[in-house]
């Protein structure tokens, strides 16, 4: 059901943007209003989201404990899964965003004959993602050359890089075969394992479904369609000095492809997609596990009315003198 | 907001990565590539015999692919001739059928080239026409 909806929305978005564009002209909203508003609500939605984040108290630190935590001076401390300094906070968040390190220790569980379960290490899912999300920001990297002028030197590094084996012209870029397979990989693993399709909205299969469209887009753009480069470069930085051209001869494909990153751009900041900044934000991760060593005040503790004995005493000194209940002061 | 210095630096670092090329530009804008197709050979040709190969507009998409393609046939399986769509048949070289008439490569090929930031190897193995910078 999800998957359905998924697919046919990316399709119905193609279909809007060919309609739009081929049929009604539309080359201005397609081409210069629909990117500068989805652009704007892209950055405007993820401040918003992380703000709103921030505002959320963290009364206690809560990190997962993945190793031996800080203890006698004899007892080795296991300083990145279980930092408890600042220094050891950042090694974990760095290792965790770069490597994706808890993705790295994921395990399976089976149940086998006898029956006996077991554990084993499961690396695919690691593999995977690690691939689709570097590929993904390479390509990333590498667009700006459309956006820059004149094109820096580290991007031209990267763009040889990865055209490195020379294949064919225009130079088979790797990232672009790695990213279409990586993402299948997470498609596909989504629909084969039962489990996995069980648990599977169509939240899960819409950003993939729109990711693989916009890479492949790309791809046929580059190596098959071919459409005037000039002239798209003359266009974003149209956008970029807020002076929009449009220049004769691109081709539709490339409003497709700039539609669909438009769509992205939206769906972004109200989507799962938005463990981009929540994976910074996790307490799990980035709390120091010194709970006992540092003092930790609940943020919204009000001050308390206490009434001590001493008090108590002075209220009722007489009349427990009195009946003879023994005070401290006489 | 709870732990704010740290998120509204995260905040500002992510603002400025993403409006980035925005700033690099600074509302400027740069001239566009125009590459020129006015060499000495080329003003030597009728008005009319003034072509290239192929048609400009599959030129433009494909002439990487066709250089591609020229490379292997030639280099691989040894045809030297290439027949056009239009019949006419010429010699596939680089040096010899491109460059005559293109002669400026500084103001033909590297115009478009370096703009899109693309660098292509013709030049690791062919020698780069010697021209007078004017």
């Amino acid at each position: 059901m999800g998957l359905l909806f998924s697919f046919f929305t990316v399709i119905a978005l193609i279909v809007i943007v060919f309609i739009g564009v081929n049929g009604a002209n539309l080359h201005y909203l397609f081409g210069v209003l629909i990117p500068y508003a989805t652009f704007l609500a892209f950055i405007i939605g993820i401040v918003y989201k992380v703000v709103q984040w921030g505002r959320i108290p963290v009364p206690f630190r809560i990190p997962t404990t993945a190793g031996q935590e800080e203890s006698f001076p004899w007892v080795k401390q296991n300083k990145i899964d279980n930092p408890s300094t600042s220094l050891g906070v950042i090694i974990r968040m760095a290792f965790e965003v770069l490597l994706f390190r808890s993705l790295f220790r994921n395990t399976k569980a089976e149940l086998r004959e006898g029956p006996k379960l077991s554990y084993g290490s499961t690396k695919w899912l690691w593999l995977g993602g690690l691939a689709f999300h570097w590929t993904f920001l390479i390509i990333l990297i590498r667009h700006f050359r459309l956006f820059l002028e004149p094109v820096p030197v580290p991007i031209k590094i990267l763009e040889s890089l990865d055209g490195f084996f020379q294949v064919g012209a225009p130079v088979l870029y790797l990232t672009d075969l790695i990213f279409l397979g990586a993402v299948t990989f997470l498609f596909l693993r989504r629909v084969i394992i039962p489990q996995m399709r069980y648990i599977s909205l169509a939240a899960d299969y819409f950003p993939l479904f729109l990711i693989f469209a916009i890479g492949f887009t790309g791809v046929l753009m580059r190596y098959f369609l071919k459409t005037d480069v000039v002239g798209i470069k003359q266009m974003t930085l149209g956008l970029i000095t807020f002076k929009p051209v449009f220049p004769e001869g691109i081709g539709i494909i490339f409003y497709i492809h700039l539609f669909l990153v438009s769509a992205l751009f939206v769906y972004f900041p109200m989507s799962k997609l938005m463990h981009m900044a929540g994976v910074f934000l996790s307490p799990t991760r980035n709390l120091a596990n010194n709970n006992r060593a540092a003092m930790h005040v609940n943020p919204w503790n009000y001050p308390v009315k206490v009434h001590t004995y001493e008090e108590y005493e002075d209220d009722f000194r007489e009349k427990m003198k009195s009946v003879g209940i023994p005070v401290e002061k006489e | 907001m709870y732990n704010g210095g740290k998120i509204i630096i995260g905040v500002i670092i992510f603002v400025g990565l993403v409006t980035f090329p925005f700033l690099y530009s600074g509302g400027k804008t740069t001239a566009k590539p125009d590459p020129k197709v006015d060499t000495p050979e080329i003003l030597k040709l009728a008005e009319n015999e003034r072509k290239c190969v192929e048609p400009k507009a599959y030129m433009k998409g494909e002439h990487m692919k066709m250089l591609n393609e020229w490379r292997d046939w030639v280099v691989r399986d040894g045809n030297t001739i290439y027949t056009a769509t239009n019949g006419k048949q010429y010699t596939m070289s680089l040096q010899n059928t491109c460059m005559k008439c293109h002669s400026n490569k500084k103001k033909f090929c590297d115009e478009c080239h370096n703009y899109t930031a693309v660098k292509p190897y013709c030049w690791d193995c062919h020698i780069e026409p010697k021209e007078k910078e004017s």
